[in-house]
């Protein structure tokens, strides 16, 4: 019976293994097929002599290993032929190695802390971002904390209590005190970091509008794979828009029928006046993108069909920024951070945090969306451009009721 | 029940004749016998996380060198690789298709499949699973849905590519992208059998250990490893089914023109006709078996490590109750936490509030079964089997990834790692390293129980040192570029001034995984070939105290030869002072072991403590030998 079932266990075995090796050989057949058509041009020798060259590499390494295998299996027979205790004490070996896993473990956490730990983000360039900061700072060090103690525990235990013959485990199965001391404790710190990060939350996403102080309203669209920047020119508003009227000219379908969309202009990049509340309205015109804004602690998603807003604060210039970063090149970004497609990983564009002055020279300098073709399109009389005045960012209060509010934020 | 009863009763009359003829077919491939299925399950799982490994490699590749030609990439992947450089689409396939394969093929199906499977029939005293049918039909459900997945490997458009989370309207419109042609349809088909799959063997493996437990065995004398399967089962019952309502919506929405997902949507200046659905609707459907699949995947991997730790650590698990009870509470608070994916994708922030506090309350459980193990390691006498090491590096990961978990509930935190590396290395490790550990260090573990062979303890040494410190080469420095906002699913790092920086980080990272892959090699060899040549397994290798060591190591089918054993005591009576082994099986009852007897064990039965009292006041010599 169990030579039969070894037999048999062998065959299936081998089968399967004959089956992955011609699944992968067919499939380098065809493929190798289709490369060979379709650039006959490389020479693949060289290419196949370094490929070669690492299998060689490897297949030496395994028979290096394998030597060493049998070098100690030879020491262990020889030592039980001796009598002597069996060859290597594993255990101990192991207790050891977790030991100077540990060392040289909490060594490379140091490391990684110091090291790749400078390399970050900055501090945070806006009003909320300062709070999400000490937020992480406090977290950090309270996992910080756990994840040494827990460490130091876990490979400390397994480096004392190696097997020993002559010793017997405690038999210990319960302690209801210990226990309920690491369910509360836990559960207390963690209420602390709910409760704080719940404040900051609601701090972020639901702000008591200051009439004195209204937010500048800036709409981004995404697309594959570019970002269309839209300001809201001198009456302070975003227009409407609806994706039905989407043309080769008016690529983000603004409703030119809303007065409040005519005076719209448009932007390479995004410029903001320092200090003052900045209400992003992100939208998508195709599939779902990401913006990721870090430097300012910002990030949401932009989601077809339906408006998000995030309303933050920047606090500091580039020109501050490059100062503190001691880089002169330092540029504020915003880029996609979900996965949109083939363009995902180039898809982004320039923050500037300037002075107010300088902001307002800015925005007198941009045109708007809304140009000769469109006005006929719209049957808006084609004239001259309506006077521009300096774009005072802040919306009267009527006007405000216009804008349509979405789900979020209100 | 009927079909157990036939199965008990065929046992008993034919037991161990070989008298029933078994073809190559009826035994081997569409095999009705657990411990087979098991076998299958573990086999197509660790194929499947070959080939997965496999991509992951390929596109650490890009990674690290992505101004440099490989042409040996372009003989292997045709035009995905032209001129030896991988294609942006074709990237985005390769994560999708590596976390896909992982989370659902490996960690869903290759654990559970596999040690549920082995172990629930055999650790609670059982012939079989309560329907042998189904669980042979739940294995080929699971193998069509891998051969499907990786078909589309072989259509022109490629395979699915909006990353594993498949999010429309990118997987939805076939413009978005090229992977949401064919390869999206496969992806979906794929899934909905896998789902089918993952049923059968959930409702099986729950109505095995509610009805066929063998005499004695109560619920709290079961292993952890069954309260472990036994939770995750019910997790997927409940939770597996709406990820199959939210694939056939999308199915609609991708074939029939239906708006579930879509809304507003123009493809260049392409208006779609679609109006009135939301994108968000798919995440909430999606995550509400996604989250709960997280844990999915890492409860089995606890319930094994429980297992092996307390076995090798020669203690018993500290705190049994509390572990199942922390189980428990995993298992509820799993369904109401799936909104911390979503803080940034436009729900609304009020939700992002609630699901912030339950997200952070899931902490606790998790937890106390860190401290517990510790505890359990405490004072122990510790053996360092290669699958006592894979479970010591579970715990390790466990804490690592579980921490940085704090930061990704904090919805305030989320708003900038969100997307980001950060959440690469904090799933991976705490789901992906920790649940691949589980599994390894379960089949270190019960090999011998499957194959009836031992395998080679010091490739398994070298395989767990090389790929413990490999994963945390990987894995620990990634937190650093989420930190500094570098997104994930990025095809190159070179259109980005800032994060040029980290190219060599990229490179060492890419150095590790491949070392990581290549130590997978010793566990292939050791695997393969100690079960046909590895030395042949003895009763009980590592002097276990579950039922499944007292099965002959021959399988048979139905198991045990004769009856099947009682239980008498819970199972990790573990160098129980007064015992002159360090060891007491399930099956050996407490008249066997009056010396080493406690108050305790009698649960309140006045007549048993009566006669323990009496023996002891008998024999009091005995009492200063513990």
């Amino acid at each position: 019976m169990s030579l039969r079932k070894f037999i048999t266990n062998k065959t299936t075995a081998a089968l399967a293994v004959l089956i992955t090796a011609f699944a992968n050989t067919s499939v380098f057949a065809q493929d190798a097929a289709a490369g060979a058509a379709a650039a006959p041009k490389v020479d693949m020798g060289e290419v196949y002599k370094s490929v070669i060259f690492y299998i060689l590499v490897f297949l030496a390494v395994c028979l290096f290993i394998a030597i060493i295998g049998k070098a100690l299996k030879v020491y262990e027979l020889s030592r039980e032929a001796q009598g002597k205790s069996v060859g290597i004490n594993w255990n101990r070996v192991h207790a050891s190695l977790f030991a100077l896993f540990l060392v040289i473990g909490l060594y490379g956490v140091y490391w990684e802390y110091t090291v790749h730990g400078s390399m970050l983000l900055p501090d945070a360039a806006s009003e909320h971002g300062k709070k999400i900061d000490r937020m992480f700072n406090l977290t950090l060090i309270i996992t910080t904390i756990v994840f040494v103690a827990t460490h130091i525990l876990l490979f400390g235990f397994s480096y004392i209590y190696k097997y020993s013959a002559k010793r017997k485990a405690y038999y210990y199965p319960h302690n209801n005190t210990i226990e309920k001391i690491w369910t509360i404790v836990p559960a207390l710190v963690l209420t602390v970091l709910v409760l704080m990060g719940f404040l900051t939350w609601r701090s972020i996403f639901f702000k008591v509008e200051d009439p004195n102080n209204k937010p500048l309203q800036i709409e981004v669209t995404s697309e594959q794979f570019k970002w269309s920047i839209r300001y809201p020119g001198a009456d302070g508003i975003v227009g409407n828009k609806n994706y039905k009227l989407t043309t080769a000219s008016n690529t983000l379908g603004i409703d030119f029928k809303d007065v409040n969309s005519r005076d719209d202009e448009m932007a390479d990049e995004m410029v903001l006046p320092v200090g003052k509340p900045v209400k992003l309205i992100l939208t998508s015109k195709d599939v779902i993108h990401s913006f990721y804004m870090p430097h300012f602690r910002v990030q949401l998603n932009t989601v077809p069909g339906m408006r998000t807003i995030f309303e933050f604060t920047p606090t500091k210039t580039t020109a501050e920024m490059q100062q503190e970063t001691n880089d002169p090149n330092f540029k504020y970004l915003f880029y996609c951070a979900k996965i949109c497609g083939s363009g995902h990983y180039n898809m982004q564009k320039v923050v500037r945090v300037v002075s107010d002055a300088e902001y307002k020279s800015w925005i007198a300098e941009q045109k708007t969306y809304l140009n000769d073709d469109l006005r006929k399109q719209f049957n808006l009389p084609v004239a001259p451009a309506p006077e521009k005045s300096v774009a005072d960012s802040t919306a009267k209060d009527t006007a405000a009721v216009k804008t349509n509010q979405v789900a979020l934020n209100k | 029940m009927s079909t157990i009863a036939l199965h008990d009763e065929h046992n008993h009359d034919h037991a161990d004749h070989g008298h029933h003829k078994e073809t190559l077919i009826s035994k081997y491939i569409f095999s009705m016998d657990h411990k087979m299925i098991a076998k299958q399950f573990l086999i197509t799982g660790i194929i499947m996380a070959v080939i997965a490994m496999g991509l992951s490699i390929l596109f650490r590749i890009q990674l690290a060198w992505p101004d440099q030609n490989f042409p040996f990439l372009e003989t292997f992947l045709g035009k995905w690789a032209e001129g030896g450089r991988i294609k942006p689409d074709f990237y985005l396939a390769l994560v999708t298709i590596h976390g896909t394969i992982m989370v659902f093929f490996v960690l869903t199906a290759g654990l559970s499949g596999t040690f549920s499977n082995l172990l629930i029939p055999l650790q609670i005293g059982a012939r079989d699973m309560a329907s042998p049918f189904l669980n042979m039909l739940s294995y080929w459900f699971f193998f069509m849905a891998c051969v499907i997945m990786m078909s589309s490997f072989f259509i022109q458009t490629g395979p699915a590519s909006g990353g594993w989370t498949v999010y429309p309207p990118l997987s939805v419109v076939a413009k978005a992208m090229p992977g949401s042609g064919l390869g999206m349809t496969l992806w979906l088909i794929s899934m909905v059998l896998f789902v089918a799959s993952s049923l059968m063997g959930g409702i099986n493996y729950v109505s095995t250990i509610l009805n066929m437990r063998t005499k004695g065995m109560d619920l709290w004398k079961m292993p952890l490893t069954i309260w472990a399967f036994f939770l995750t089962a019910i997790l997927g019952i409940l939770s597996f089914p709406v990820l199959v309502a939210g694939v056939v919506l999308m199915v609609f929405d991708r074939s029939f023109g239906t708006s579930f997902y879509l809304s507003d949507i123009v493809m260049g200046t392409d208006i779609l006709p679609n109006e009135g659905g939301s994108p968000i609707l798919w995440q909430h459907l999606f995550w509400f078996l996604g989250h709960p699949e997280v844990y999915i995947v890492i409860m089995p991997a606890l319930g094994i490590s429980s297992e092996v730790i307390s076995v090798n650590a020669r203690k018993p698990i500290f705190g049994y109750h509390a572990m199942v009870y922390s189980l428990i509470g995993i298992t509820v608070l799993s369904f109401i936490v799936w909104g911390h994916h979503m803080f940034v994708t436009g729900m609304n922030p009020l939700l992002g509030g609630v699901f912030m506090i339950t997200t952070l309350i899931i902490a606790v459980p998790s937890a106390v079964k860190t401290f517990n193990y510790l505890a359990t390691l405490w004072r122990g006498n510790i053996r360092f089997t290669p699958a006592m090491l894979f479970a010591i590096g579970l715990v390790s990961f466990f804490i690592s990834g579980g921490l940085t978990g704090i930061f990704l509930g904090n919805a305030s935190l989320d708003i900038n790692l969100h997307d980001t590396y950060f959440v690469v290395a904090h799933f991976h490790l705490v789901m992906g390293s920790a649940a691949i550990f589980g599994m390894l260090a379960g089949v270190y573990h019960w090999f011998p129980r499957m194959f009836g062979k031992m395998m080679n303890a010091k490739l398994g040494y070298l395989h767990f040192w090389l790929t413990f410190i490999a994963a945390y080469l990987v894995f620990f420095p990634l937190h650093f570029l989420g930190l500094d906002g570098v997104p994930r699913r990025y095809y190159a790092f070179t259109e980005f001034e800032f994060m040029k920086k980290w190219l060599t980080v990229n490179v060492f990272v890419t150095w590790a995984a491949i070392m990581a892959a290549l130590a997978q090699v010793a566990f292939l060899f050791n695997f393969f070939y100690s079960i046909f040549k590895g030395k042949v397994a003895p009763q009980n290798p590592w002097e276990s105290n579950t039922l499944e060591w007292t099965a002959p190591v021959e399988h048979l089918h139905g198991n045990w030869p004769g009856e099947i054993p009682t239980v008498y005591r819970w199972p990790y009576d573990y160098s129980k002072p007064g015992h002159d082994a360090d060891f007491i099986p399930q099956t050996v009852p407490f008249s066997q072991t009056m010396s080493s007897n406690l108050p305790h064990d009698f649960e309140g039965n006045a007549e048993a403590e009566k006669i323990q009292q009496d023996w002891e006041l008998a024999n009091p010599v005995t009492e200063n030998k513990g």
